[in-house]
């Protein structure tokens, strides 16, 4: 298949017009030592129809989960079918970084509308026009909060996503900044003693997550007195958005800086992406937060419109000197979010919480009823950490008998039979008992 | 246009869900409850009205030609999308056993096998979810391998036509950037002789450059970085340039990174998502990010490199984005790549040759995926690119890259990529020239450009100053 819409006729009468008589001497300034000589090793193209077969047979090897209890990161929510709707514009689809206000006051708009929707579910001055994933939000989060104080001593939960600890040390190595742990209490709650230990010596910022790794929703007001008795932010981070349906705002309760994931508003599970990173913060550390930020502003005939700004802060126009190397976004899956709150509404999004809240709690109930152990008692929202007495292997081959998914095992804290759930609006009460059920048997 | 907050009326939204918990649950403690949620109340039909209206104030590759400089912003085929948005892929969260992911991970794999193929590269890692993402893990990978070597070297030789994201990437671990001048808009090998030494971490190239330009001592750059032990990173933003007819790999360059979201044909969604894997030579193959995905008698699995620098970024890379680039190799083949390249630099030259009459800079050559324009001889008639680029807007256009490289005073940077045929490009040039006749016999037009959009020249200015940027 081929997408050059040229006719013969016209390569020719361009070529004519060039002054060249092969499409080879539009690459003769290419040294002939690195041209390809041979034809590279790929598969014959593929019709339209040919693809479809092809792609039919290859996702013939997959088996669809369709029983999901995993969460972890990201989680299996609703989409309402209006998010791919507006997704399919190809108006929104197929254009680019909105450089040109004139041309895109439609993109300019939604991206306005998402920054102000997401900061009136947290409480945030200021929210950017998305980033990558949440863990790169979180990086970014932790270099605004290294500039702002410029300490080079950097506090991490310990209750906080594994994958995320990665990604913090895979870009702090390079940079002269050391972490320090804190670690988990029994309910699964950040050690506050501890806490209040690490920070007697200065820091910049402390990173928590709540709800943290374990589902397990952290007391950020407690956490944010200690933080706050020093010169230093507290940053949070949300990889469950949903849980925002039913919990306090988290700028309400005195953090910083939001760094989160917010895949849980309207996007796939698509095998791990794309996601949306969300990053935000309060109006005194606007010149520190990078990628691109949406402003209202009016033109020349005093027409409300919409502009990229504070643009100096970003890489083309400052370039070594930019807060950060962003430059392509995720602006496609921030309008899935929007429209996914639109959709759902005040109402909707509380709703959809509130029995994430119940399901979750009812797979408790009937956890503790059958004698199963809750690794954690913290209060939580969605996701729960049972004790199992058994392998992830034999975990793994129980539930897939019922066709589950589920249990991440906490191998990352050496905690071998700890297994983390997450109970969704899209797991119905049987596969619940399903799930007990297999759980139970031998 | 109206916002949704001014459309929004309490009770509009009839959102609903069923519940079928039906026993008591308690309540989680007041003190973590919100007793508010501040969020548009607004109906189903009017949520879709909202969004078709402001998608009609919105350009894209399908509404016409968007020769936007550097960005590659070629047709993104329709039924890549199709399967991208297969109902299936909701079910596939990232962690799900492999043995449920087969044909995924096959598609995985089989992507880092045609990008090495491609690129002539050793091994690739799908992870990073954009250019500039790719870059900073390219230079991090780097970092990994003198570090462990125990060299100290923190120099980034970058170009001055160098894209604003390699200087950024660079900062982001802490080195320093030396940019040095271009001789004829490519690199001088004399120049970067001067400013290579043992302390050198890296040169960044694009290659073709930002003027569209083959660097043509790319043999010679690449014997002086080795001489010092530096090493040469692959910018792949302008890969449309040669794609099927050179490879990076075979230049001398240990690490690149390929947009798919330009080469590739995968849509730029307004700004993202787009996927920028990187391949490294087999020397920095061991500090790739994990997970990579491996394959043993047509069992696919992940692996870990055993020096590896960690994660960038979370998961495996931006999985539809570069399922959608797989389609895409796998329905033009090698053939097709290459009379990508092949048609891209045609249009590319065919514009140049048309208009380089009408808006001269201070280079004419050859040029592969894009070529730099001036507006500077226009500056006597008190007309800035800036004009130039709103009066295209009114003869129907997307306008190109302005004031970048700034290597070009008033540069106006043109990448019409393979998708356009000629029938379109002689339109642009036919409004370019036209729009350099009314500069000289009315320049009042072009300076009070557009006129024809519903939006005309919005005060950015007000907008930094008055800083609102939430309802």
């Amino acid at each position: 298949m081929k997408f050059i819409p040229h006719t013969q006729k016209e390569i020719e009468e361009m070529m004519r017009d060039l002054g060249i008589s092969s499409l080879d001497d539009l690459f003769k300034d290419i040294p002939d030592e690195v041209k390809i000589k041979e034809k590279l090793d790929l598969p014959k193209p593929l019709s339209e129809l040919g693809i479809r077969e092809e792609i039919e047979n290859i996702f013939s090897l997959n088996t669809i989960p369709k029983r999901i209890f995993l969460g972890g990161g990201a989680y299996y929510h609703l989409i309402p079918s209006t998010v791919n709707y507006v997704l399919n514009r190809g108006e929104f689809y197929t254009s680019y970084t909105p450089y040109q206000p004139e041309l895109s006051q439609g993109m300019l708009q939604a991206l306005f509308e998402f920054q102000s929707v997401l900061s009136d579910l947290t409480g945030a001055d200021i929210t950017n026009a998305s980033m990558y994933d949440g863990a790169t939000s979180l990086m970014e989060a932790v270099f605004m909060g290294e500039r702002v104080k410029n300490k080079k001593r950097l506090l991490i939960a310990r209750s906080l996503n594994p994958e995320y600890q990665e990604v913090l040390k895979t870009y702090i190595k390079p940079r002269d900044i050391k972490i320090e742990f804190i670690d988990f209490k029994e309910d699964g709650r950040v050690d506050l003693n501890q806490l209040e230990e690490k920070t007697k010596e200065d820091f910049s910022s402390l990173v928590v997550q709540s709800p943290n790794y374990f589902g397990i929703i952290e007391d950020i007001e407690e956490i944010n007195k200690i933080v706050k008795k020093r010169d230093a932010l507290l940053i949070q981070l949300i990889t469950e958005m949903m849980s925002l349906g039913i919990l306090k705002s988290p700028f309400e309760l005195g953090v910083d800086i939001l760094a989160a994931e917010a895949q849980s508003f309207g996007i796939p599970l698509s095998f791990g992406g794309p996601y949306l990173g969300i990053l935000q913060t309060k109006k005194e550390f606007v010149r520190e937060i990078p990628g691109r930020i949406v402003g209202e502003t009016v033109d020349r005939n005093g027409k409300r419109c919409f502009v990229m700004t504070l643009r100096t802060r970003e890489q083309d126009i400052r370039r070594e000197k930019a807060k950060s190397n962003i430059c392509t976004n995720n602006s496609l899956n921030a309008i899935a979010a929007l429209v996914f709150l639109a959709t759902v509404g005040p109402k909707g999004v509380k709703k959809i919480a509130e029995i994430n809240y119940k399901k979750s709690h009812y797979f408790k109930k009937r956890l503790i009823d059958e004698g199963f152990n809750l690794t954690f008692k913290g209060p939580f929202f969605n996701e729960i950490v049972v004790d199992l007495p058994f392998t992830d292997n034999v975990l793994k081959e129980k539930l897939s008998l019922v066709g589950i998914e589920g249990g991440i095992p906490l191998k990352y804290y050496a905690m071998d039979n700890s297994y983390l759930f997450s109970v969704t609006e899209m797991n119905r009460r049987e596969d619940i008992e399903l799930l007990i059920c297999s759980l139970k048997e031998g | 246009m109206e916002l949704l907050k001014e459309i929004s009326k309490e009770g509009k939204n009839k959102f609903d869900i069923e519940d079928d918990i039906y026993i008591e649950i308690e309540n989680l403690e007041e003190k973590y409850l919100r007793s508010e949620i501040n969020l548009p109340d607004i109906s189903e039909v009017d949520l879709i009205r909202h969004f078709i209206s402001l998608s009609k104030e919105n350009y894209g590759v399908d509404n016409g030609f968007y020769p936007l400089g550097s960005c590659t912003m070629k047709y993104n085929p329709k039924i890549n999308e199709e399967i991208a948005k297969k109902e299936d892929f909701k079910y596939f969260h990232p962690l799900i056993s492999i043995e449920y992911s087969q044909g995924l991970l096959k598609i995985m794999w089989e992507m880092q096998e045609f990008l090495k193929i491609l690129a002539g590269m050793d091994a690739f890692t799908l992870q990073p979810k954009a250019g500039a993402h790719g870059e900073y893990t390219g230079l991090r990978i780097m970092w990994e391998y003198f570090n462990d070597k125990g060299e100290k070297r923190n120099k980034v030789i970058l170009p001055d036509s160098a894209h604003g994201t390699n200087p950024a990437s660079s900062s982001m671990l802490g080195l320093e950037v030396i940019e040095i001048e271009s001789k004829d808009g490519m690199v001088d090998p004399e120049k970067l002789s001067e400013v290579v030494d043992e302390k050198t971490f890296a040169l960044m190239l694009t290659n073709p450059n930002t003027l569209g330009f083959f660097e043509k001592d790319i043999l010679k750059i690449k014997e002086i970085l080795k001489s010092k032990g530096a090493l040469l990173y692959y910018d792949g933003a302008n890969l449309n340039g040669f794609i099927g007819i050179a490879r990076p790999g075979d230049m001398g360059f240990d690490a690149v990174h390929l947009n798919l979201h330009k080469t590739f044909s995968t849509p730029h969604g307004g700004g993202g998502p787009g996927s920028g894997p990187v391949g490294v030579k087999e020397f920095l193959k061991d500090y790739l990010p994990y997970p990579l995905i491996e394959n043993e008698e047509e069992f696919y699995y992940f692996s870990k490199p055993a020096k590896s620098i960690g994660k960038v970024g979370s998961f495996f890379g931006n999985f539809s984005v570069i399922l959608k680039a797989y389609l895409y190799i796998r329905e033009l083949g090698f053939d097709g790549l290459k009379e990508v390249s092949q048609i891209a630099v045609l249009n590319a030259n065919y514009i140049k040759e048309k208009l380089k009459k009408y808006y001269p800079s201070q280079f004419d050559r050859l040029v592969k995926h894009e070529c730099v324009l001036s507006g500077k001889i226009y500056k006597d008639y008190g007309v800035k690119t800036v004009d130039i680029a709103k009066r295209i807007m009114d003869y129907g256009f997307h306008p190109p890259t302005i004031y970048f490289p700034h290597i070009v005073d008033e540069a106006l940077m043109i990448e019409p990529t393979e998708t356009e045929n000629k029938e379109t490009l002689d339109k642009f040039i036919d409004a370019m020239i036209k729009i350099s006749e009314e500069i000289k016999n009315n320049p009042e037009i072009v300076k009070n450009a557009p006129l024809n959009t519903k939006i005309k020249r919005p005060d950015e200015l007000k907008a930094n100053k008055e800083l609102k940027v939430k309802w």
